[in-house]
């Protein structure tokens, strides 16, 4: 009998498979197999990362030695240089062993991409795999106080001098500026040209110059950050591309960034709202939800719900067999965050008065209602609904205008 | 399973699409309404249904058939959603044959499995009572007749009314679901022609063929009786969903089909020197529009795989898909009127036959409120 291409490959995948879930079964700590139940328990790693546990170090160590932070990434820059497939694989048997992520890392999510794509071979080498191993934390220098939606608009000054940059401005926004190694930064490089002027640049945030301040929210606590230039140096060769090419970067990096936030309308294997909110309030004798009118936004809501999952499933499957448009992560952005939105409106009607708690034990520091404050960002950050919805109109829908 | 069609679901799409579009646009629907044709359907269309295989895609092979799924239906009706073709589809080709090919007896599969399959038996399922769908509340009755005390029924005598039976005029036959005990439903074949039957046409706003059904001391012998005595609402439950499923996928044709029009007009209709399309106010709502109809062919399409794989475990994919596509086609249809302005309100152009059609198919095997209430009970709240 002759073996087909597609036997040997799923042998292939069957072997990875058991080989995989038995390196797991015997490195991941079993402490770094439950749930994380609090914020101080992610690893982000980071020159100033303090580790909660012996375990939590160990099992970002022996992930980063095996190139499995990140997996796709070719090896020479700290990956394991898996195909999508065996990628896929392994991230099923994380999940059966409810392995927690090793490393959270914006290098990881925005950056690593973007220097794949745009990088010089001297940067992919130096920059990637720190990244992989989570000894550097990255923050992103987009939104400035004058430049949200009309991001282009950003007016953070990068003069050439020399052989170096001297940068002077603000930005806002930037999610842990306060923790984080280094920055991705766009500046602009010559006023007069928009989109054309911008340049994509990295830097170290212990630069002198450099300074930070976390913002708080209405939610409370949060990672954001106004974040402050003042004639910080960067050398040349820390810019990225093209000099004034950063927007195109700029754009790459926001897809990624969009296709994440998307993702959040998408709640797993949790518990469903419904049952969550009819074992808070109660049921009726045949069973229902004892708040009627709860009961029907909710279900309408899980319809959404489940339909807005397919959509994210029919839209990898369709990219998998070459169909697709490059401005769909605008739509599932926009429907995602919306979502997300009204999941939350609902979660707090649900708790009814005892999720007006800020602060106790009992509502675990205000847990619902700080996350319900929170998630009203998510319509704003990473481009607001409207801007996404003017992306759908023009690109997809090729409606006309500006 | 890829949420993706293959290459010979993409091929059946393209083929209904192009062969409605020739043979039955909606000009096609304009003419048998004007001209108040006696049927509400055209003979002739329906043999060229049949020819095409678009009869036969739910019979199974042995009975002359295609032995397709639920998806190659769903992909039909999806196409009729585009040029709302009137035709006896749903209840003849797709709920008769189907419960049928399962329920029935090996007689009733050899007499009627090859002639649905060439379009040459309609029939048509008796279900609500009342004017909400309401499967459960039966009150058609169907008293055995001889057989007591345990002995086998020699046949059975059915009294009740039911309304909204799609394509009942002019239909061979009935399936009619009744009561047969306090807690037991069945499903009975009923000829047509059959003494104390009366079918009253009901002119319906979209122009498709329904009736209200009156049975009046209708005698039908034992092998009327379609499956087990008892076990119809278990069928029931199954060919419905298989028939919500469809009924999605056309009113997700109608949604895409407004959608085009809509976004085509407005990119052509000028007011104040503009193009209205450059305006916000109509670009915000296209997109979400837009949004709204690509998560309603997410779940639509994952509904009829579900219910390919296994009927009996795809009753909340199948509520979400149709409690989905209900309200994606009527935002569809009520933001296409509102785009196309005072033409939009015009009987001239087709905008407002869509919105008929979509407000027939979301009463159809229940609405957004039934199936949500629906995904409510099966998740436990």
């Amino acid at each position: 009998m002759t073996t087909t291409p597609v036997l040997t490959a799923s042998s292939e995948i069957d072997s990875f498979r058991r080989e995989t879930r038995a390196w797991l079964e015997l490195n991941c700590p079993p402490s770094m197999r439950k749930p994380v139940t609090d914020e101080g328990e992610v690893c982000w790693g980071g020159r100033h990362f303090k580790f909660y546990s012996d375990d939590q170090r160990q099992w970002l160590q022996r992930m980063a030695a095996k190139g499995w932070t990140v997996p796709t990434w070719p090896t020479a820059y700290g990956g394991a240089g898996l195909s999508k497939e065996l990628a896929g694989v392994l991230r099923q048997e994380l999940r059966a062993l409810r392995c927690r992520s090793p490393l959270d890392s914006f290098g990881i999510w925005m950056l690593g991409p973007a220097l794949l794509h745009y990088g010089s071979e001297e940067q992919k080498l130096e920059y990637l795999p720190p990244i992989a191993r989570g000894e550097i934390r990255w923050c992103q220098g987009y939104s400035e106080p004058n430049a949200g939606s009309d991001l282009a608009s950003l007016a953070t000054k990068a003069e050439l001098v020399g052989d170096h940059f001297v940068i002077n401005g603000q930005k806002i926004w930037t999610s842990y500026a306060d923790k984080a190694d280094w920055i991705f930064c766009l500046v602009r490089t010559l006023t007069g040209k928009k989109h054309t002027g911008i340049s994509f640049v990295l830097f170290d945030m212990t630069s002198p110059g450099v300074s930070t301040r976390p913002i708080p929210l209405i939610s409370g606590k949060s990672p954001f950050c106004e974040t402050f230039f003042e004639n910080v140096k960067v050398p040349l060769r820390n810019l990225v591309g093209e000099m004034n090419a950063g927007w195109t970067i700029a754009k790459y990096l926001l897809q990624h960034e969009r296709e994440m936030i998307g993702g959040m309308g998408d709640r797993g294997g949790a518990k469903s709202l419904g049952r969550h909110a009819a074992d808070t309030i109660g049921r009726d004798p045949e069973g229902r939800l004892s708040e009627p009118v709860l009961r029907s936004e909710i279900a309408r809501f899980e319809v959404d719900e489940a339909a807005f999952a397919a959509w994210m499933e029919m839209t990898t499957d369709r990219a998998k067999a070459g169909e697709g448009h490059p401005a769909l992560p605008s739509g599932l952005k926009y429907y995602g965050s919306e979502l997300n939105k009204r999941r939350w409106e609902l979660m707090v009607a649900a708790a009814g008065s005892d999720g007006l708690e800020w602060s106790g034990e009992r509502s675990r520091d205000g847990a619902v209602v700080k996350s319900w404050l929170r998630t009203k960002a998510n319509s704003i950050e990473g481009g607001t609904s409207e801007v996404q919805l003017n992306v759908v109109a023009k690109r997809i829908l090729g409606l006309p205008g500006a | 399973m890829a949420l993706v069609l293959n290459d010979e679901q993409k091929m059946l799409h393209d083929s209904a699409q192009s062969f409605l579009a020739e043979r039955a646009p909606v000009a096609h629907l304009r003419k048998l309404r004007d001209t108040n044709d006696a049927l509400a359907y055209s003979r002739e269309l329906w043999s060229q249904f049949a020819e095409q295989g678009y009869c036969s895609v739910l019979i199974p092979e042995g009975h002359g058939g295609l032995g397709l799924g639920v998806l190659e239906a769903g992909l039909i009706s999806e196409n009729i959603g585009h040029t709302l073709t009137p035709a006896p589809f749903i209840s003849s080709a797709v709920l008769a044959p189907w419960l049928i090919a399962r329920a029935g007896s090996e007689a009733q599969k050899t007499r009627l499995l090859p002639l649905l399959a060439k379009g040459q038996r309609l029939l048509a399922l008796a279900i609500d009572e009342r004017s909400k769908h309401n499967p459960t509340a039966i009150a058609t009755q169907a008293a055995a007749k001889g057989g007591s005390a345990g002995a086998a029924a020699s046949g059975y005598v059915i009294n009740g009314s039911k309304t909204f039976v799609l394509d009942a005029h002019g239909a061979n036959e009935l399936i009619v679901v009744a009561r047969t005990a306090a807690n037991a439903l069945s499903l009975f074949l009923v000829d047509a022609k059959l003494r104390g039957v009366t079918i009253e046409r009901t002119a319906m706003v979209d122009s498709n063929n329904a009736a209200r059904v009156r049975f009046d001391q209708v005698t039908v012998g034992a092998d009327a009786l379609i499956g087990k005595l008892g076990e119809g609402a278990a069928w029931l439950d199954q060919a419905l969903d298989v028939g919500r499923v469809v009924v999605a996928a056309q009113l997700l044709g109608i949604a895409d089909e407004v959608f085009a029009r809509t976004m085509d007009y407005i990119k052509q209709r000028k007011q104040f020197d503009k193009i209205i399309g450059e305006f916000q106010a109509l670009q915000h709502r296209a997109a979400e529009l837009f949004c709204d109809i690509e998560i309603t062919r997410a779940i639509v399409l994952k509904a009829l795989q579900a219910v390919d794989r296994d009927v009996t475990g795809a009753a909340l994919v199948v509520a979400q898909a149709k409690a989905r596509a209900c309200v994606t086609a009527n935002r569809a249809v009520q933001e296409g009127v509102q785009m196309h302005g005072g033409i939009g309100m015009t009987d001239a152009i087709d905008i407002g036959l869509f919105m008929k059609r979509a407000r027939a198919l979301i009463e159809l095997f229940g609405d957004a409120g039934f199936h949500a209430d629906r995904v409510a009970k099966l998740g436990a709240y």
